[in-house]
């Protein structure tokens, strides 16, 4: 019985707004994973068109929605929360994965998906320390001991591109902090990486990134986190845009590994169970 | 929801929570104006809420939509009872002038219903500013005026601001004003072009005049501005499409007298025509070139200025340059891949009080054009991988923005015929007044009047209305929808529909188009420049399918007219005709202007180095490094996304610690299979153009090859586009300069094999003081760019040295070429040969090619601002390891005896320093086998670059430490 599901690609449903942008490579991604994307207009949701609850995974790919008028992914939160809550709780509370990546994260920040429960939006993710759009490679280590199923097992740190302006994790509340930690929600750091002289390589070092390594002054280096029961998984940087070996900023100096497929293969292998 | 006379309106401010606000940046401003009793300062959002609204749906507005739980606090009021401002603050409110692109306030206005308000009938946003410290009305005024609003889109108060909300436009009736034009005297003919913006000679106005002789009646306001507008400058290139008597005066002094049919044709046209290169599929006919990329695909390139406007505001005018010309790509049924910009700005520390009346300060239109440019590209999901920021004095009252974009399609996917009974179909924004007259506008002079006069010439982008006409019209072309498109860009409607039907006829009904706002004139309807508007050609029987389409997506779609065979353009406003011309007359009635151009060649002035710079080889290499048009501009380029679409193979940043700035960038789209990639890369060099336009051709040329060439391009697949921004081509000198620079751009294609699918003019880049009658001309600026093919992208090399004991090679010939070199910069040093062509740079490049694609080169920059020594300094700098260089040997011409600062700073062309590794160097040097090449150096690990003359001659030894430091701007004394 294992072996036939898995014959069967997943299906996975990427979710295109007005101004989704990074769509496309997140479809290589999947489909790289093992996955069988197909990315579907929320209009053809609305349209009932597409059915959420027909697919096995749900991403929320990253760009501009309505162009981040009113706060980055804050009118796609508001379409998630007004338009397809009910089919969205069934897909989560069903266990199924969701990941959100830049502003599908933001998203599902503010439609209060992460941490969760939704509705209530008990985080946020806003303008950057520095005040300014960047977009930068950095470092990413899972949380080891975190309930997140897409962070489980990654064999080594992940490298790959950040491109935004609002995406500083900022949760001002002790109590949420607190719950942050003890329900092992944190699913990825930035960490700070140091050269090294005599093999002119970047190696990891101890965190407490600091900037440029943590690019926008996120809260306790955080990058990424999940609901608790860790099947709902966001993330500001793009995993999707290091799928390729050659993708990597260093390739030309001979570096590989890195890549940002692990994440999605976990996700194609959760899906799979549906 | 419609406004009502019983609306009431709020005001809601929206402020970030305490730990999350930053006014850092804006206080630093404020200072730089020289006002110092600002202690702090709070920026928050404003929402003017305009209808039928209870207390409880204005909380579940801010709630739902205006504020972050938790990064934001709203507190809101009805208007009339917002309570007093806080003692001792001081308050700056800026608002957006009516009729300005507001798109957060239509986002909010579609949402109101959705989160169960639906009594909102309006809204708008503006911007507070909470000042505090001691400071006077007048330096509020100041602020406000230099720093937080610009008059030509926004307005301000000290205090709260009266919100335009709802409120109706006036206009009087709707009609095409008959205009006469029979019987009037030749001056009164020029008045009429000066009075009505139509930027049109007196020749002109004569054929316009002579026409509707024939035709028995005087023209509409609809037909003159039509007219107008398809013989603007921008649109028809009149100059250099004229016949020039050209006049060169050789160095002894003898008259050389030639008459040229049109620059284009005798010089641009030409070289692409005499190199005949199979793989361009389109040169100079579509919005944009078109080229072969493998055998399934194409690739289209094209780039535009947006210049005029980027002065009167920056944010705006940038921001429609990056969408003008990503429509360009779209006009081709492409998909947009990669962006790129080059900015010229006056120096950004340029004393306020040499700046010329109603200039805006570099410093302000460097960072909203960068703002701009950010803005747009990001939003549409393209990156922008290269580009470059170049400051000199002359740009101080023109600043120039060259947008480019670069697109990739299925081969022959882009249909070019409309036919009789298609429709004519306008998708995407809405037409408002915005960008009336740019087209015309473009061909003015600046003067210290224009903002006010021509507010109406700056457009605001919107672009994520581009993002999904793009997505829309990507489904519409795969379907073979359309039989026709393009966008609407300078001239709008007038230029996109009569260009379609130029060949067949076109009939439009303006009352069909949709509006932002009642009140349009027909003729403003016609010309109007609002932003992300395409046209198709749509045979009947599509229409439905496209209608379909574009409703998933979200965009209107607008049947305007149909195209006829009636071969003429025939315009109505509902029942009444507002134009109807010959299509022949509107596109070839356009008397051939004649031009003079004059070129006076002198010998190069010797240059003098000073005695001393034996000395101070090392204080000015460092000078050099921090220069502003050398320096990082990184802090600038990490605002654009150069990832997203996860092609960017080669990054603008490269090296151990990404710092290391790329000669050019390889995209390797992920749709298509293989190992096929393209490089982008530019060459400008405004510097020699002071001394010799043909020079810098010949230069600008050989960089944008150079810059593809070295990361992995092959030089016999490297196709370019020419963008000409210069003075004003009616005085002779200007235009002499402008043949020059066409000569060299027709002799440097042909030596490199390189040619031209593209190219765009700017001219009238002059400024005219109305207060001291000063003429200010910018310095003569052709940008080249490159597009070149990587046949195999494994193979693409960065400029970052890899390994110690690797060889560094020297390739190309060094010459006493410092005319227009940062050297003679740095000492403000004039005169000096300006760098010459590079007899063997084709055969350098193709053996250097070679070597690439065998794999035996580590490392490739090529040499440009700044000469040997920058270059070899940004390698080490990339790869965090040092060299020891010895310039004995170095390829020069023993005759020449060049001097030290000679061979390290001279910026002759066809240059490159590659890195080998020991084990290629007899297979490298035998690939470069009687060619200029030399080694002249080795890679070592300890961090400095030592640079000798000989080996007993030390000249200068730089720490990475410190090149760091320079590059980065900072120079320790």
């Amino acid at each position: 019985m294992p072996s036939a599901v898995a014959a069967v690609k997943p299906r996975i449903i990427i979710l295109h707004a007005p101004g989704t942008n990074r769509d496309r490579e997140a479809a290589v991604a999947c489909e790289l994973a093992g996955g069988r994307p197909e990315i579907v207009h929320i209009h053809q949701l609305s349209a009932g068109e597409r059915r959420l609850g027909d697919y096995q995974m749900l991403l929320i790919p990253g760009g501009f929605s309505y162009g981040d008028d009113l706060g980055a992914g804050r009118l796609w939160a508001n379409d998630l929360y007004h338009r397809f809550r009910g089919d969205l709780d069934q897909f989560v509370l069903a266990g199924k994965p969701v990941l959100g990546i830049c502003n599908g994260f933001q998203a599902l920040v503010k439609a209060g998906y992460l941490p969760g429960p939704a509705p209530e939006q008990r985080v946020t993710l806003t303008v950057n320390q520095r005040g300014r759009f960047e977009c930068r490679w950095v470092r990413l280590r899972a949380v080891e001991d975190s309930v997140c199923l897409f962070t489980r097992g990654l064999p080594e740190d992940i490298l790959c591109p950040v491109a935004h302006g609002e995406g500083r994790f900022w949760v001002d509340d002790a109590q949420q902090q607190a719950a942050l930690r003890s329900l092992r929600l944190v699913a990825l750091r930035y960490v700070k990486a140091e050269v090294v002289d005599d093999v002119r390589r970047e190696v990891p070092v101890a965190p407490v990134a600091g900037y440029p390594a943590n690019p926008n002054g996120s809260y306790d280096d955080i990058a990424g986190i999940c609901n608790a029961a860790g099947n709902v998984f966001g993330l500001m940087p793009h995993p999707e845009d290091h799928v390729y070996a050659w993708q990597h900023l260093r390739y030309t100096r001979g570096e590989r590994g890195g890549l940002g497929l692990g994440l999605f293969e976990n996700g194609v292998r959760a899906a799979a169970q549906f | 929801m419609s406004v009502s006379a019983t609306d009431r309106i709020y005001r809601v401010q929206v402020s970030p929570r305490p730990g999350l606000a930053n006014g850092t940046a804006l206080l630093d401003d404020i200072r730089a104006l020289g006002i110092t009793g600002v202690t702090q300062i709070h920026r928050s959002e404003l929402y003017f809420l305009r209808g039928q609204l209870t207390d409880a749906e204005v909380q579940l507005l801010c709630t739902e939509l205006l504020a972050d739980p938790i990064a934001q606090e709203a507190i809101w009021a009805p208007i009339d009872r917002v309570p007093p401002a806080p003692e001792g603050v001081s308050l700056i409110e800026v608002g957006l002038l009516p009729g300005v692109t507001d798109s957060v306030a239509q986002n909010l206005l579609a949402r109101a219903s959705l989160v169960g308000v639906q009594g909102l009938s309006a809204a708008s946003t503006a911007r507070s500013y909470a000042l505090e410290g001691n400071v006077s009305e007048a330096d509020l005024r100041t602020i406000a005026e230099r720093l937080l609003s610009n008059p030509v889109i926004e307005y301000y108060a000290l205090g709260y601001l009266r919100p335009h909300v709802g409120d109706g436009h006036v206009s009087g009736p709707l009609r095409a004003e008959v205009v006469s034009v029979r019987g009037l005297t030749e001056d009164e003919l020029v008045a009429l072009s000066r009075d009505r913006l139509l930027s049109c000679d007196l020749k002109e106005m004569q054929a316009i005049q002579a026409y509707f002789y024939r035709e028995g009646r005087d023209p509409t306001d609809v037909e003159l501005e039509s007219l107008a507008q398809t013989w603007s400058e921008h649109c028809v290139h009149k100059t250099f499409k004229a016949l020039v008597d050209y006049v060169e005066v050789d160095e002894q002094g003898v008259e050389h007298h030639e008459t040229i049919d049109g620059l284009i044709r005798r010089y641009l046209r030409a070289a692409t025509q005499e190199i005949a290169a199979p793989w361009v599929l389109s040169a100079f006919v579509d919005n944009a070139g078109i080229l072969a990329f493998g055998d399934r695909h194409e690739v289209s390139f094209k780039v535009e200025t947006h210049n005029h406007p980027s002065a009167l505001e920056p944010f705006g005018g940038a921001n429609t340059g990056v969408g003008g010309v990503v429509r360009d790509v779209m006009g081709v049924s492409a998909r947009p891949i990669a962006n790129t910009d080059v900015l010229c700005f006056g120096p950004l520390d340029l004393d306020a009080q040499q700046l010329p009346t109603s200039v805006l300060h570099p410093q302000r239109i460097y960072a909203g054009v960068v703002a701009g440019v950010e803005d747009y590209g990001n939003k549409m999901g393209i990156p922008t991988v290269n580009g470059a920021i170049y400051f000199d004095e002359g740009y101080t009252a023109n600043p120039l923005v060259y947008c480019g974009c670069v697109g990739l399609a299925p081969r022959g996917s882009h249909p070019r015929e409309a036919r009789p009974g298609d429709l004519v179909v306008v998708l995407g924004g809405r037409t408002g007044r915005d960008g009336l007259h740019g087209a015309t506008f473009s061909s003015l002079e600046l003067t210290d009047t224009t903002g006010a006069v021509t507010g109406g010439a700056v457009q605001i982008g919107n672009p994520i209305t581009e993002k999904i006409v793009l997505d829309a019209l990507l489904v519409a072309r795969d379907e073979r929808l359309y039989t026709a498109v393009t966008d609407c860009g300078a001239g709008g409607l007038s230029s996109a529909v009569s260009e379609m039907g130029a060949e067949i006829g076109v009939s439009v009904d303006l009352a069909r188009v949709p509006l932002k706002y009642e009140g349009l004139q027909p003729w403003e309807i016609w010309l109007s420049e609002a932003q992300e508007r395409m046209v198709v050609a749509v045979p009947p029987a599509n229409l439905a399918r496209l209608q379909e389409i574009c409703t998933l997506y979200g965009v209107e779609l607008t049947v305007i007219g149909e195209f006829t065979d009636t071969g003429r353009l025939q315009l109505a406003y509902a029942d009444q005709p507002v134009a109807d011309l010959a299509m022949s007359f509107l596109h070839d009635g356009l008397p051939r202007r004649h031009l003079h151009g004059e070129w006076r060649q002198t010998p190069p002035a010797p240059l003098e180095l000073p005695a001393d710079l034996p000395h101070r080889l090392k204080e000015l290499a460092l000078s050099i490094l921090a220069h502003p048009n050398v320096r990082s501009k990184e802090d600038v380029v990490r605002r654009y996304d150069h990832e997203v679409q996860g092609a960017t193979r080669v990054k603008p940043f490269v090296g151990l610690c990404a710092d290391g700035p790329s000669d050019a960038a390889v995209l390797q789209p992920l749709d298509v299979p293989g190992q096929l990639g393209v490089a982008l890369g530019n060459g400008f060099c405004p510097e020699v153009g002071k001394l010799d336009p043909y020079a810098m051709a010949i230069s600008a040329i050989d960089e944008a090859v150079r810059n593809v060439v070295a990361v992995g391009a092959d030089p016999e697949r490297i196709a370019i586009l020419d963008n000409f921004c210069w003075g004003n081509p009616a005085l002779p000198d200007r235009m002499g300069g402008l043949v020059r620079a066409c000569k060299g751009c027709y002799d440097g294609a042909l030596h490199y094999g390189t040619p031209f699918v593209s190219g765009k003019d700017s001219l009238n880049n002059e400024y005219l003081d109305t207060v001291t009658g000063r003429q200010v001309a910018i310095p003569p600026s052709l940008l080249i760019s490159a597009l070149g093919l990587v046949p195999d992208t494994d193979c693409v090399v960065t400029m970052d040295l890899k390994a110690p004991g690797d060889a560094l090679y020297l390739l190309g010939a060094t010459h006493r070429e410092l005319g227009g070199s940062m050297l003679a910069q740095a000492f403000h040093l004039s005169g000096g040969t300006p760098p010459g062509c590079a007899a063997e740079g084709p055969a350098v490049a193709r053996a250097l090619h070679r070597a690439i694609s065998s794999g035996l080169v580590a490392a490739c920059h090529d040499l440009s601002e700044g000469g040997l020594l920058v270059s070899a300094a940004e390698m080490a700098l990339g790869g965090r390891l040092g060299l020891e260089v010895d310039l004995a040997v170095m390829p020069a011409a023993a005759e020449e005896q060049l001097s030290p600062g000679e061979r390290l700073f001279a910026e002759s062309n066809g240059r490159y320093l590659v890195e080998v590794a020991a084990e290629h160097a007899v297979a490298f040097e035998a690939l470069l086998a009687g060619l200029p090449a030399a080694r002249i150096g080795t890679v070592v690990a300890t961090p400095t670059v030592n640079v000798s003359l000989g080996a007993e001659t030390p000249l200068l030894s730089l720490a990475l430490s410190e090149i760091e430091s320079a590059w980065r701007g900072h120079i320790d004394a």
